[in-house]
Formats: C-alpha cells, structure tokens, sequence
C-alpha cells in the first residue's frame, strides 16, 4: 500500500511563504490568485496489506513526526500500489 | 554546577556554550553525542544551536526523535534544568518539553544581527543575575525564530509568568518595529510551568566575553550557577 500524506497549515496560522508565491504569481501578470496555502506531500511505501493498517499506521506517523499539529493539518490518502 | 551539552549532527554552537559554561561554572560540561543513550548525573543539559540534521522536514524535527532525546526528556521530568538556544529551542518545542512552534521568519529571510531583550522574569533558574525589566544585547541568528502558539497557549504562557524574553528596542520598547521575526508578542524566550526549562531564540553564548563585542550573554550563564550550585 501506498499513503499519500499532505500536509497544509491550519487556518488562521499565517503563510509567509505562501503570501510570497501570491505576490509572484500576480507579478508574472496570473490574475484572480485570492491566496496560496503552501506545504508538503510525503509518499510512504508500506508493507501493509490492508487499507486499514496503513491509514492507521500513517496516521500515527503524521502524529508523531511528519506534521507539528500545533500548526499543521494533515491528510492520508491510501491507495494501492501499481 | 554539573552540565551536559548535547551534540547533534549540525550543531553549530556546541563548542560557544561549552565555553560559555565553562566560564561561569569553572567546570567543562560533558559534551554528549545525540546517538547516546543515558546522561551523566548532571543538574543542567544545554541544547545547542545549530542545523541539527540540516533542518530536515522541520527544524528541529529529527532530532527531537534521536536516541538522545529520550534520556533528555526523562531527566527534564525529574527536574533537571534544561536550556535550548536556537535550534535547541526548536528541538525542545519539537520534543514537546516546551509549547508553540517556531516558524519561518516573517519576512522570509536568515536574520542574523544583535538585538534587544527584555528581561520579562527573573525568578528563574536562568535569570536571576538580571533586573527584572533590564534590557540586555544578544545576538539572534536563524531563519526560523518566528514563535507561534495558539491563543489559548498564549494567554496561559502571559498569566503563568512563563514569556522569559521579549525582544525589544533599545530602550526596553515593545513593538512590531523591534520583532525581527514576525514572533507572536515579541516573544524570545519561554519557560515551562516549572520554570526549570527555557527555550530562547538568542544566543547569549555568543555575548559573554567583552572581547567579543558585549558580555550581556554572561548573566544567564551566572544566574544558572547561581541557581544551581
């Protein structure tokens, strides 16, 4: 199984990175950007057979490592491998 | 006073707070490699600055998970003092010894200069050489100083006691103009509710000797003598 774990800001906890891609974008003349939320895609290969050990698995991992929850949000997406 | 500086792959301040210690304490700390398992019998462990795992996912992020850490974060629950500077500071919000986060700086860009602190509490382990109110030089230098914590976390670090340092202006002046990272309440340093732990942005390992430009870095080193001897 593959999880796909994408990882944004809260709402409310302030992007200055993704404030900076907006003010580029509208600089490259790309117009009706309203905002830009940036953060990180992660792809773990798991040796789990079942969707439901790896979601729970992955889970664990955004918990313990892969996002700060203080400020992070995370989302695990399972899909099998091809 | 017996100290313990933790050395991970990165550390770039190991070696400053070493002398720094030494200076004051009259003894050498026990430099201690992140892949150790057990700590000396130690009263202080001093994390450093530096890029510890060259910052990888977060800053702070794997070393707060190397071996080390657990000795680190057992002997902080027993009441161990423990402080981080910088990345340190990081590493001990990562680890979960201290609340918030520090994030990319606002303006996005490595800010390394002297600045301004308020000394905000003096009844610390860490400083108590200070006046409450003084204002002191230290330098910062990082990209990822930018304190955030949610607004319930704030309100308990403001009504605890527990925001060690604020930055400021020369003239002890608490504003946005005197925030070189974007920090919520300009904070710079944070204590946790025992007051035996303080995370801080700042380097006063960097200013503790006149012959480097200031010696406003040294009181904190002699306020932890003081506590802890």
């Amino acid at each position: 199984m593959k999880a796909l774990v994408h990882i944004t800001l809260k709402p409310g906890v302030l992007d200055p990175q993704g404030k900076a891609i907006a003010n580029a974008l509208t600089n490259l003349g790309f117009k009706g950007v309203n905002e830009v939320r940036q953060g990180k895609y992660i792809e773990l290969d798991l040796t789990d057979s079942d969707r439901a050990s790896a979601a729970a698995n992955a889970k664990d991992m955004c918990e313990r490592l892969l996002a700060n929850t203080v400020i992070e949000d995370y989302r695990v997406e399972i899909v099998d491998q091809t | 006073m017996k100290a313990a500086v933790i050395v991970f792959p990165g550390s770039n301040c190991d070696r400053d707070l070493m002398v720094a210690l030494e200076q004051s304490a009259g003894v050498a700390p026990t430099m201690v490699w992140h892949r150790e398992t057990t700590l000396p019998d130690v009263d202080l462990i001093a994390v450093p600055g530096g890029f510890s795992y060259g910052d990888y996912l977060r800053s702070g992020a794997m070393a707060a998970r190397s071996p080390i850490m657990k000795a680190v974060v057992e002997n902080a629950r027993r009441g161990v003092a423990v402080l981080g500077v910088c990345n340190g500071f990081q590493i001990l919000t990562e680890s979960g010894l201290l609340p918030g986060v520090l994030m990319r700086n606002r303006d996005l860009r490595y800010v390394c200069r002297d600045v301004f602190l308020k000394v905000e509490q003096n009844d610390t382990p860490f400083s108590n050489k200070y006046a409450l109110g003084q204002v002191v030089k230290i330098p910062i230098a990082h990209h990822d100083g930018n304190y955030f914590i949610d607004s319930d976390g704030h309100r308990q670090l403001e009504d605890e006691g527990r925001i060690a340092f604020r930055y400021c202006d020369s003239a002890g002046l608490i504003d946005d103009r005197s925030n070189p990272n974007g920090s919520l309440a300009n904070i710079a340093g944070v204590l946790d509710p025992s007051r035996r732990i303080l995370g801080m942005m700042p380097h006063p390992e960097r200013l503790s000797d006149p012959n480097l430009g200031g010696n406003d870095g040294r009181a904190l080193f002699d306020s932890i003598l003081n506590a802890l001897s």
